[in-house]
């Protein structure tokens, strides 16, 4: 019940917000003054009359999970961003080893498992796209300098780093 | 006899050595890829798009390779409905019903071989009705204008809401959520950016790779972490395996019958395989009566779904191609590969690029002969993958889906959207909102609006236009019924429910 109306409720907002930002598309004379709002007008009234629905019309909940699991999750997410943006100043290997041993250890706890498939992941698919597959914008390692790693992290915080 | 010269055509394209070992080797992933547990055709394709596209194969073989690993995967996702009793996507729920229980009965191999023969005799009726209705359907496309062409995709969104979701409000907020993201980006006609605020990285819109990775791959892992990998282990064993003559014979009407229901429903836009599977299986259930002992592990319970499900798979290739709808979640993502290898599906695809088109039937012929020969005496090979554990298993999964998306753009941007949408993807699944129609209102957005605005630009923006032609008329009553008819008919048809141990 409350985790649909909670959707509705956010799905309703966004569907204004949406109506709203649409509002201020720009036109000009080549696409008329109407029409490249028309459609977004109509998605966010779709999706707005929905929510609505959902709202006054709520399914029971699902079953959410425990709050340790909920940190594990955005324990993942934490990782897995943070591999996105190290990508590229650190190289394949190293990066991929770390994300790679993380999850696994999340997916079930035990060390020795997690570490076997970190190295043993990352340098298989280095292999496998470098040399089978012949991916070209892989690199094994970088060495990177302070700066652009401070660069790469504060991508994540928002308003200060990403170009 | 226009049929045949095409199809010669079609074989000169796709018998070439080349193309025969990628057909094996697509086949070949495809299966592992299926049978693998929480990987099903929908996520192992899309996983596959961008590492396809960065290797540089031109169109006829990456077409080749991803409809091998396309049927690859509807064949393999058997393995694990049968033995493990989890479906590796939602079409496959159906093969549980029968195919576990005859699984722990002791006839595990039986169950896999002869679903394995549905699933070609499926597959094989499908592709030669796709062969048949194709190019005639093709040729009504033509009458089809922006008015037809808006109501068209109106009805794939509103069968495909109506079937995929318990609740028609979700399946149409999964569909905004689609159609609001394919927004973003420069607009055509005016040149200026739409609803990008100012990021610059928005401008070129977002890549649907990047949503299907991170709604079907990525959202998978959290799914792991939340059940630890469970339930992944083998109940049943697999003793030898031979070729089961008897029920192959007796089931033989069931597969006929199951392939054209199944058919009929894949070439509704929107519905696709998982309609096609349950309709297999309902119709055969009430032709046998009580006494079929449906849902207790019987032959005919294992080879209607499976003849369903992928005569529906070669079905949704008809709307697929000839109007570029696609009617299933998987044939979303071949549509996404199509758009990947700038084609354009299309009417017009079978007059100006036939050798794709036939080469791409004669691949699916080859593809289902391969799979036939490979899945009865490798068998036991397959079942063997599914005893790789989860924990090496989605690490795995994970990285490659990085991999991939890293090499199409290079930009960490992508990749932090990709685990946006796995986040979504993860709370949508949760909240039972599917997630196949927001994968196709990001492919389909731009087409929806294009076909709407160029029916107001022509009628000077009188509404009334979109309803000026008895197919219009049509698209818009059957779109309605569509979204409305499955509310009236979830008390009638209700959903059996798999078996529990």
């Amino acid at each position: 019940m409350a985790s649909d109306r909670i959707f509705g409720l956010i799905t309703l907002i966004t569907a204004v917000a949406y109506i709203a930002a649409a509002t201020q598309i720009q036109t000009n004379l080549f696409s008329g003054q109407f029409l490249p709002k028309l459609f977004p007008y109509l998605i966010g009234a779709v999706a707005a009359l929905s929510s609505l629905v959902l709202i006054f019309k709520p399914d029971p909940n699902p079953e959410w999970p425990q709050s340790p699991t909920w940190i594990n999750m955005a324990i993942a997410v934490a990782v897995l961003s943070v591999y996105a943006v190290l990508i590229t100043p650190l190289g394949f290997i190293l990066p991929t080893m770390f994300a790679a041993g993380i999850i696994s250890y999340q997916i079930s706890p035990n060390i020795k498992n997690a570490v076997l498939s970190g190295i043993g992941l990352s340098l298989l698919l280095f292999v496998l796209f470098k040399f089978a597959l012949g991916l070209g914008n892989i690199v094994a390692y970088k060495i990177p300098t302070l700066a652009s790693l401070w660069d790469a992290l504060t991508i994540l915080i928002p308003f200060v780093g990403g170009h | 006899m226009d049929i045949l010269s095409n199809l010669a055509l079609g074989f000169s394209v796709a018998l070439s050595p080349y193309t025969l070992m990628l057909a094996i080797i697509g086949c070949f992933l495809g299966t592992i890829i299926g049978a693998l547990p929480g990987l099903g055709p929908s996520n192992g394709v899309a996983i596959l798009i961008p590492i396809t596209f960065t290797l540089g194969l031109d169109a006829t073989a990456a077409l080749v390779l991803m409809t091998s690993v396309y049927y690859g995967a509807m064949y393999g996702g058997r393995i694990s409905s049968i033995l493990l009793n989890i479906p590796g996507d939602e079409p496959a729920l159906m093969t549980t019903l029968d195919g576990y229980p005859m699984a722990k009965a002791g006839r595990a191999g039986d169950a896999l071989v002869l679903s394995g023969v549905a699933s070609f005799v499926g597959a094989f009726l499908a592709t030669i009705g796709l062969m048949l209705l194709a190019p005639i359907l093709a040729r009504v496309a033509f009458l089809f204008g922006p008015a037809e062409y808006f109501a068209l995709y109106l009805l794939a969104f509103c069968t495909l809401g109506g079937m995929a979701s318990n609740n028609q409000a979700k399946s149409a907020i999964a569909a905004c959520i689609g159609l609001g993201i394919a927004m973003i980006g420069v607009d055509s006609s005016s040149g200026l950016p739409r609803l990008t605020g100012g990021n610059l990285h928005l401008f070129d819109g977002i890549d649907f790779l990047v949503a299907i990775v991170g709604l079907f791959a990525i959202a998978e892992v959290f799914f792991f972490i939340e059940n630890h990998g469970k339930g992944s282990a083998i109940g049943v064993v697999l003793d030898k395996v031979r070729i089961p003559w008897k029920d192959i014979m007796s089931t033989k009407w069931t597969m006929l019958r199951a392939s054209l229901v199944g058919f009929i429903a894949g070439v509704l836009p929107g519905a696709g395989a998982s309609l096609g599977s349950f309709m297999a299986y309902m119709s055969e259930k009430s032709i046998a009566g009580e006494k079929g002992g449906f849902g207790t592990g019987v032959p005919k319970g294992v080879a209607a779904p499976e003849a369903g499900n992928n005569s529906a798979a070669g079905g949704a290739l008809v709307p697929m191609l000839t109007l570029g709808v696609p009617g299933s979640g998987t044939t979303a993502v071949l549509l996404a590969l199509l758009m990947t290898l700038n084609i354009t599906p299309g009417p017009t695809l079978f007059r100006e690029n036939p050798d794709v088109v036939w080469g791409l039937i004669a691949s699916l012929l080859i593809a289902n002969i391969v799979l036939l020969l490979m899945n009865v005496p490798m068998v036991k090979i397959f079942v063997k993958i599914l005893t790789v554990p989860a924990w090496v298993l989605l690490p795995g999964v994970t990285m490659i889906s990085f991999v991939g998306i890293y090499s199409l753009s290079g930009s960490y941007f992508d990749l932090l959207l990709m685990i946006g949408f796995g986040v979504l993807g993860y709370f949508l699944r949760k909240l039972d909102v599917p997630t196949v129609p927001v994968i196709l209102g990001i492919l389909l957005g731009g087409n929806m609006e294009d076909a709407l605005r160029r029916a107001m630009t022509l009628s000077d923006g009188d509404p009334s236009y979109l309803f000026s032609s008895w197919i219009a008329i049509g698209l818009w009553v059957a779109a309605f019924a569509g979204f409305i008819a499955p509310m009236f008919l979830r008390n009638i048809l209700k959903k059996p429910q798999a078996v529990t141990d």
